[in-house]
């Protein structure tokens, strides 16, 4: 299937046989896997996108409060109003912006991209198949998550504005503000619970059934293995955030209280409520989702990592048979560590001893994951290209992102350290520049399989060097923030308890130690810049970047590089059949360092 | 291009797709409602002594519906049986019988939400609290069937308890606060319209699709009879796991 002149892109060769639908059954409305995942791919980088955005007006006000936001402050002004009068952001705007960063990021960004996309378009063809097991119900799921995502930005708009307890919207706060914010955020939630719910029952069913003949389990590329367990996370952790926010939106219309103490009073006085709830209820629904979601975000990029460095290390990845049942054990022992996050709810020595060992062994796993993937690195004659240098760099930051997890897990050091910059140093250290840097590495790599093209090394280089030096730059001091005890979610970034404000008392915030959101806010915005050569490579090379001349331009194994370029509707030209495991690189006795898994033996 | 075993089942895991979608989809409804019993177990757990209501609700009606359910449950599989039979008219038949059967079954809970939404307990300015069923209103008075209580608590527990069909007539301006026994009225009725009520909605998906495959679905028996069995089967799954949450929830809200 090799095309054999160089200046042509490949995918002139292999006029693919497109249905003779019109363009919106063909881009719109498409049941084609392949279609849906870039649809996908597009909506959550945009969304990742406006997600970053909310985070650097963000900066600014913690690190200039009270100050008008530069550039877009009169914007702000304009469309928002009262809450962002001349352009300065009020408490209230922050708290929206913070709440909605999250929910974006996380649930309308990273995992749409890394299961949604990755998984859509990625996981047929590495097994063999001809498309998802259920077509239409891929189609509803992308239809979903997309107004799930409008339900999110329309209400921005309304009055009041998006919701403004957190991304982990606790309750009593969530109920009792009185804007409608939280409703459309629960009813947002309630889509894109369902479209992952489906897309979740949708790739396990394509896993289990649709390999290709001869692709048995233990010949599955990591990366297939590593969607499968995040898809059972996303199937078994999701619906009781879905029981929870369903018993929040009556809360919140149906005046029920499932969530609401006794004797709550709100804004001073006794609410109307026939009480009775639990506050803790909420917080036990949510995490026992969102721990479980954290290691959606982490294993398909995991996954990512392991194709990546098995590729340009040209050897096959240590330890397939550890990192396959790590992976899998942490699927497992993550329903069962939810309650480490809520030690300071005071939850008693014994059940908080339970929560801190599965935290502990939890980490065992991941150890195993990341070593066997350095020693993957060993003797490889390694090619250090863009997706090479996004995996290598994915293996230390997400190092430093798991380790200084290790002192939130015990009770006794997280009672200090919760709520406060240290958790967010954590966890952004394995999302950004972890996560975000394997699906950064992802576009370069399946880049020429998509569009026949090359992404720019050259500014791919660029990109990556800068992303490396800022990232860091952002989230290596809140660590130091946090040990001093600077508080999460403050919309002056902790002004009113610094020394300066609360002259002599023992704890109170240096200079420096405030003096760093300034710092911050400007790698925040050279992380910007950074990002403006792949947002220009991206584009041009579509149009304009260097066509591969083969349909393997990087001499890989698995099955999506023996399909013509870009695999038309139905994936492969004849339906492969599989005769060897997955990274079949350097194998002696063979003129080429790579065998592809469809290569028949001898 | 045809996607494989969406019809035969795959001879090394032994199931068509279809089926894997809904063991996968059924496992995720587990823990939704598996989530809903949790909360229902922890906020019971919580209320203080004696506040946690009983008997509130009709016995004979809920028996009667768990009856209708299990019926159900017979019939659905029974028109499966019939597919597999190539029995077209005896899978109508029995399909039939199950979408009656959850008409039915929906009628009886609409019956019994509506004796709950036209329940009140009224508040008097003097301290005295009455409770019954709304009869009757003016501008100037409200008029229920019930009975005057002296404490709150006494409507907790109403096992045993006789109906009370006192005519009470109550003068608005003497009404300090007047509640429907709707999901705000308690914790207990919160858990009850939410969880029956999302059984409810799934009861209706389920009637929803049995309508079709009664229907305009079952066209495909004429073309692809496998392929139809398989949808009967699948809808089945589904309407047996519906079952299976009201014979938990039974208990749970009836008879303890
Ligand atoms: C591998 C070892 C890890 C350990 C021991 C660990 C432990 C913890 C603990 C105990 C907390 C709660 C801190 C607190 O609120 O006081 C926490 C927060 C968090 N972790 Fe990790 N974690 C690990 C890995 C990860 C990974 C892989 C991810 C995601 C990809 C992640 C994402 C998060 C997030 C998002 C939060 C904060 C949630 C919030 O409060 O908003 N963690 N971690
Ligand atoms: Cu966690």
């Amino acid at each position: 299937m090799q095309a054999t002149s160089p200046a042509i892109p490949a995918s002139t060769h292999h006029p693919a046989h497109h249905p003779e639908t019109g363009f919106w059954r063909t881009y719109i409305f498409s049941t084609d896997h392949k279609v849906i995942g870039i649809q996908y791919g597009i909506t959550a980088l945009c969304f990742l996108f406006f997600g970053f955005l909310l985070m650097l007006m963000m900066r600014w006000q913690i690190a200039h409060p009270g100050e008008p936001v530069p550039i877009v402050g009169p914007l702000l002004a304009a469309v928002l109003g009262d809450v962002a009068a001349r352009g300065v952001m009020s408490p209230d705007l922050y708290n929206s912006f913070g709440a909605m960063h999250g929910t974006i990021m996380v649930f309308l960004g990273v995992v749409p991209l890394a299961v949604g996309a990755y998984g859509n378009y990625l996981v047929p063809l590495q097994i063999g198949a001809n498309d998802m097991a259920f077509p239409r119900l891929n189609m509803m799921s992308y239809q979903l998550y997309f107004l799930g995502g409008i339900v999110m930005l329309t209400s921005f708009f309304i009055p009041g504005g998006a919701a403004q307890a957190g991304w982990t919207s606790y309750s009593p706060l969530a109920t009792a503000i009185p804007t409608d914010g939280q409703t459309f955020w629960l009813i947002g939630m309630v889509f894109l619970i369902t479209s992952s719910l489906l897309g979740s029952v949708n790739l396990i069913t394509t896993i289990i059934q649709l390999r290709a003949p001869g692709l048995t389990w233990m010949r599955l590329p990591f990366f297939v293995w590593a969607q499968f367990t995040a898809s059972f996370l996303l199937l078994l952790a999701f619906p009781p955030l879905e029981t929870a926010g369903i018993l929040q939106l009556m809360d919140k219309l149906a005046g029920t209280s499932f969530f609401l103490p006794t004797g709550l009073a709100i804004g001073g006085k006794l609410a109307d409520i026939s009480g009775g709830g639990s506050p803790l209820l909420w917080q036990h629904l949510f995490w026992f989702l969102a721990h479980p979601e954290v290691y959606v975000l982490i294993l398909p990029a995991m996954g990512i990592i392991g194709e990546i460095i098995a590729n340009n290390t040209r050897k096959p990845l240590w330890g397939y048979k550890s990192l396959v049942f790590s992976v899998l054990m942490i699927g497992f022992i993550s329903f069962l560590v939810w309650a480490h996050h809520m030690y300071l709810t005071g939850m008693g020595t014994r059940i908080s001893a339970f929560f801190q060992t599965t935290t502990m062994i939890i980490s065992i796993p991941s150890v195993i994951i990341l070593t066997a993937l350095l020693i993957s690195l060993w003797g490889g004659s390694i090619r250090f290209n863009t997706p090479m240098l996004f995996a290598l760099a994915f293996l230390p930051m997400f190092g430093i992102g798991g380790l200084t997890g290790l002192p939130l897990g015990f009770s006794a050091s997280d009672i200090h350290l919760h709520d406060t910059y240290y958790v967010i140093g954590h966890f952004h250290y394995v999302v950004a520049p972890g996560t975000i840097f394997a699906l950064f590495a992802g576009i370069y790599y399946w880049f020429p399989k998509i569009t026949g093209r090359r992404m720019n090394e050259y500014w791919g280089k660029v990109h990556f060097w800068g992303s490396l030096l800022f990232m860091n730059l952002i989230f290596m001091p809140m660590f130091v923030q946090g040990l001093a005890g600077m508080l999460r979610r403050m919309s002056d970034g902790g002004l009113q308890y610094s020394a300066a404000k609360v002259p002599g008392v023992a704890g109170a915030l240096s200079g420096p130690i405030l003096g760093l959101n300034n710092f911050i806010l400007w790698a925040a915005a050279g992380l910007a810049i950074a990002q403006i050569p792949f947002i220009i490579n991206f584009f041009w090379s579509i149009a304009k970047g260097q066509p591969v001349r083969s349909d393997n331009p990087w001499e890989a194994t698995t099955l999506e590089w023996q399909t013509p370029t870009p695999p038309p509707h139905g994936n492969f030209l004849k339906p492969p059949q599989v005769y060897r495991g997955p990274y079949e690189y350097s194998l002696p006795g063979y003129d080429k360092d790579y065998v592809p898994q469809n290569q028949p033996p001898g | 291009m045809d996607i494989p075993y969406t019809v035969q089942p795959r001879p090394d895991t032994g199931v068509y797709n279809a089926k894997v979608g809904m063991w996968l989809f059924l496992a995720s409804e587990v823990m939704l409602f598996g989530g809903l019993f949790s909360a229902y177990i922890l906020l019971r757990v919580a209320a203080p002594e004696g506040t946690w209501p009983h008997g509130w609700l009709s016995i004979p009606l809920g028996t009667l519906n768990t009856l209708i359910l299990a019926l159900s449950a017979v019939t659905v599989l029974l028109a499966w049986a019939a597919c597999k039979a190539r029995m077209f008219d005896r899978y109508k038949f029995f399909q039939g019988i199950t979408l009656l059967l959850g008409v039915i079954f929906l009628g009886i809970k609409g019956y019994e939400y509506h004796d709950k939404l036209t329940h009140y307990t009224v508040v008097l300015k003097d301290g005295r609290i009455a409770d019954g069923h709304w009869v009757s209103a003016t501008p100037s008075e409200v008029v229920l069937k019930g009975e005057f209580v002296a404490e709150r608590s006494e409507l907790a527990d109403r096992r045993g308890r006789a109906k009370a069909h006192e005519e009470i007539r109550l003068a608005r301006d003497q009404v300090q606060k007047m509640q429907v026994y709707g999901p705000a009225y308690n914790t207990y009725l919160a858990l009850y319209f939410t969880m029956t009520g999302l059984h409810g909605l799934h009861v209706l998906g389920g009637l929803v699709v049995f309508a079709f495959l009664w229907g305009p679905g079952s066209r495909l028996w004429k073309t692809d009879p496998d392929r139809f069995t398989n949808r009967v089967e699948v809808a089945g799954l589904f309407w047996h796991f519906v079952d299976l949450v009201w014979i938990f929830l039974f208990p749970v809200l009836y008879l303890t």
